[in-house]
């Protein structure tokens, strides 16, 4: 008689009290899981920068300008390898809720310094020719029902009025990381437009995107960016895209302490219920245990019966939560596509579960462990269902 | 502290079938447990094969009680969900047997208290003398020297208990074993070789049936 059979068919005598414990740990793992992979999420940006990548903004702010002509400076600097620049549009798709990132971008730098974001040549090409062309991410096309060729208008609401685009390409991440919702247009575009309409915001730049040759060298290349404008009217700060992105993710640093919290409250809600259970069970069965100990089993082999139990209850609802959670990501990202365009249950959080779940089945039993190692072999016996 | 047993001693011969009577509350079980090395004295010693168990640590007296000790309970105290052979099987866990050895030693005590055809049964699904049954082929399946029992027959009707005492009767005679039993049936005491009796702590002199 196997061992592992005598605690499966232990952990199974109450099946219904078994079955809801088991369940209790799927819901909770499965809720551990999501909220984990929100915060995953949240920094999904964070993960997709590039090493090669900084990027150059008004030490300001991120939300006041820097001149145009800032861009053959930077590119003059020793260790960077290609220059592009952008603005955040901002601009609402028929209605506030269809909200994803939309940029004017430098048509022909951007895809060589976003190489992770691929691209058929003919339809580079395409939007190369055409002023008024756009490239969306696949999600953001799929999401919409756009197709090549088909006119999106952008009611802008940094730069007012409605912007009338003309989709010539979709683009596909080329690492799971990448972010597939992205809207981008010509950048030349936005700034004819405030020429025509002759606005004081004309030939000026969010940010610039900056290629560098050698990553160690990043933190030096960013200071000789700063240096070509310190005390000029719009000073820069410089940082690695991992930097710049995670100043971003900072801003939302309360939120994420607060989903880490619950997500660990969980872990110890299911502590308690599986504690319960198992102790429960144990208690139900002194006398059996009075049995083992007569027969001649000794506190090793008692201890692994109940930790075995305990453990067995948890690994099956760890299992059964891990596998709810795929598909229950998968719902949830579609449905929150808009605000997280990267929503992958990690490997980590799947390692977490099982490194909790194992944690939780051991702590479980050792209150139960230790008092019937404790308990007097004739106590025991007397003891009947 | 209220003492239980007190200024008890008594030998046991190799092969006696010893019967320990006497009132609810006289001790009888606490001594039993106490020759099976399930429960320490406060004081004294007991030797067991020129072997004190009472200087010995709970490990050492659980891997003492695996090899001597054969246990045969009132309420037989068979896992319920294990099969017949499984709860039989379960002490030659502890020993170094192979599977098909294991097997071989569970069928034979299966079939020594005549249950080879319920090996597959779970307790459920035995009577109460089957049960005891199966509780014994437990207790002799390791081969040991003791078979303690704590009133054995005290949960069965007339005619399984007189299997049961038939049955541990042959087990003394044939296999030799030394059996120390508690009981409150006199009939079930006839079977023994001696029978003691305990009151309010006190063991009387041992007497033969002949005299009982």
């Amino acid at each position: 008689m196997h061992i592992l059979k005598i605690l499966f068919k232990n952990a199974f005598r109450h099946k219904l009290r078994t079955g809801l414990t088991i369940i209790s740990i799927m819901i909770a793992l499965l809720a551990f899981g999501l909220l984990r992979t929100v915060i995953n999420a949240w920094y999904a940006g964070v993960e997709a920068s590039s090493a090669y990548r900084l990027v150059t903004r008004n030490a300001v702010s991120i939300i006041f300008p820097l001149p145009f002509s800032y861009k053959d400076k930077i590119r003059q600097v020793d260790g960077v390898s290609e220059v592009s620049w952008g603005n955040w549009f901002g601009g609402i798709y028929i209605d506030e809720k269809n909200f994803f990132a939309n940029f004017a971008v430098d048509a022909r730098t951007y895809f060589d310094l976003y190489r992770e974001y691929g691209i058929s040549d003919d339809q580079k090409t395409a939007f190369m020719r055409d002023r008024k062309g756009f490239v969306a991410g696949r999600k953001l096309a799929q999401r919409f029902g756009w197709k090549i060729g088909d006119t999106v208008v952008l009611k802008g609401t940094i730069f007012p009025g409605n912007w009338e685009f003309v989709m010539r390409g979709i683009y596909r991440g080329r690492d799971p990381n990448a972010d597939e919702t992205v809207f981008v247009f010509h950048w030349d575009y936005l700034n004819e437009s405030l020429k025509k309409a002759s606005s004081t915001r004309v030939d000026q730049v969010g940010f610039y995107m900056v290629g560098i040759r050698d990553p160690s060298r990043a933190i030096s290349t960013a200071d000789s960016v700063d240096s070509l404008f310190k005390n000029s009217y719009a000073e820069t700060i410089t940082e690695t895209e991992k930097a710049f992105t995670l100043g971003f993710v900072a801003m939302s640093d309360a939120i994420i302490t607060a989903i880490e919290l619950v997500s660990f409250v969980v872990i110890i809600i299911i502590l308690a219920v599986v504690a319960n259970t198992v102790a429960m069970a144990v208690r139900e069965r002194t006398n059996e245990y009075a049995v083992f100990k007569t027969l001649g089993f000794g506190g090793w082999r008692i201890s692994g019966l109940i930790l075995g139990e305990s453990i067995v209850i948890t690994m099956m609802g760890c299992a059964f939560g891990i596998a709810a959670t795929y598909p229950a990501a998968e719902a949830f990202g579609k449905a929150m596509g808009a605000y997280f365009p990267v929503f992958h249950v990690s490997l980590r959080t799947i390692v977490l579960d099982v490194v909790f779940s194992l944690t939780v089945g051991i702590l479980a039993s050792l209150i139960p462990i230790y008092r019937t190692l404790k308990m007097r072999i004739a106590d025991g016996l007397r003891m009947v269902e | 502290m209220i003492p239980v047993l007190s200024d008890i001693s008594f030998d046991i011969s190799e092969g006696e079938f010893l019967a320990l009577m006497g009132p609810s509350g006289s001790g009888k079980s606490t001594l039993l447990n106490l020759i099976a090395g399930i429960d320490q004295p406060d004081s004294g010693s007991i030797m067991i094969g020129g072997i004190d168990v009472t200087t010995m640590s709970e490990t050492e007296l659980a891997h003492w009680r695996a090899l001597n000790v054969g246990f045969i309970f009132q309420f037989y105290n068979l896992i319920p969900v294990l099969t017949a052979f499984e709860n039989v099987e379960l002490p030659l866990i502890l020993t170094s047997l192979s599977r098909d050895e294991r097997r071989e030693h569970v069928e034979m005590a299966l079939k020594v208290v005549g249950l080879s055809d319920r090996m597959d049964h779970y307790p459920g699904q035995l009577s109460g003398g089957q049960e005891q049954r199966v509780a014994i082929a437990r207790a002799i399946v390791t081969d040991p020297a003791i078979l303690v029992a704590d009133e054995p027959t005290g949960d069965l009707d007339r005619v399984s208990a007189e299997e049961i005492m038939d049955l541990m009767d042959r087990l003394n005679r044939e296999s030799k074993k030394t059996i120390i039993m508690v009981t409150h049936d006199p009939r079930a005491a006839k079977k023994a070789h001696v029978v003691r009796h305990l009151d309010k702590g006190i063991l009387t002199n041992a007497h033969s049936q002949d005299t009982l």
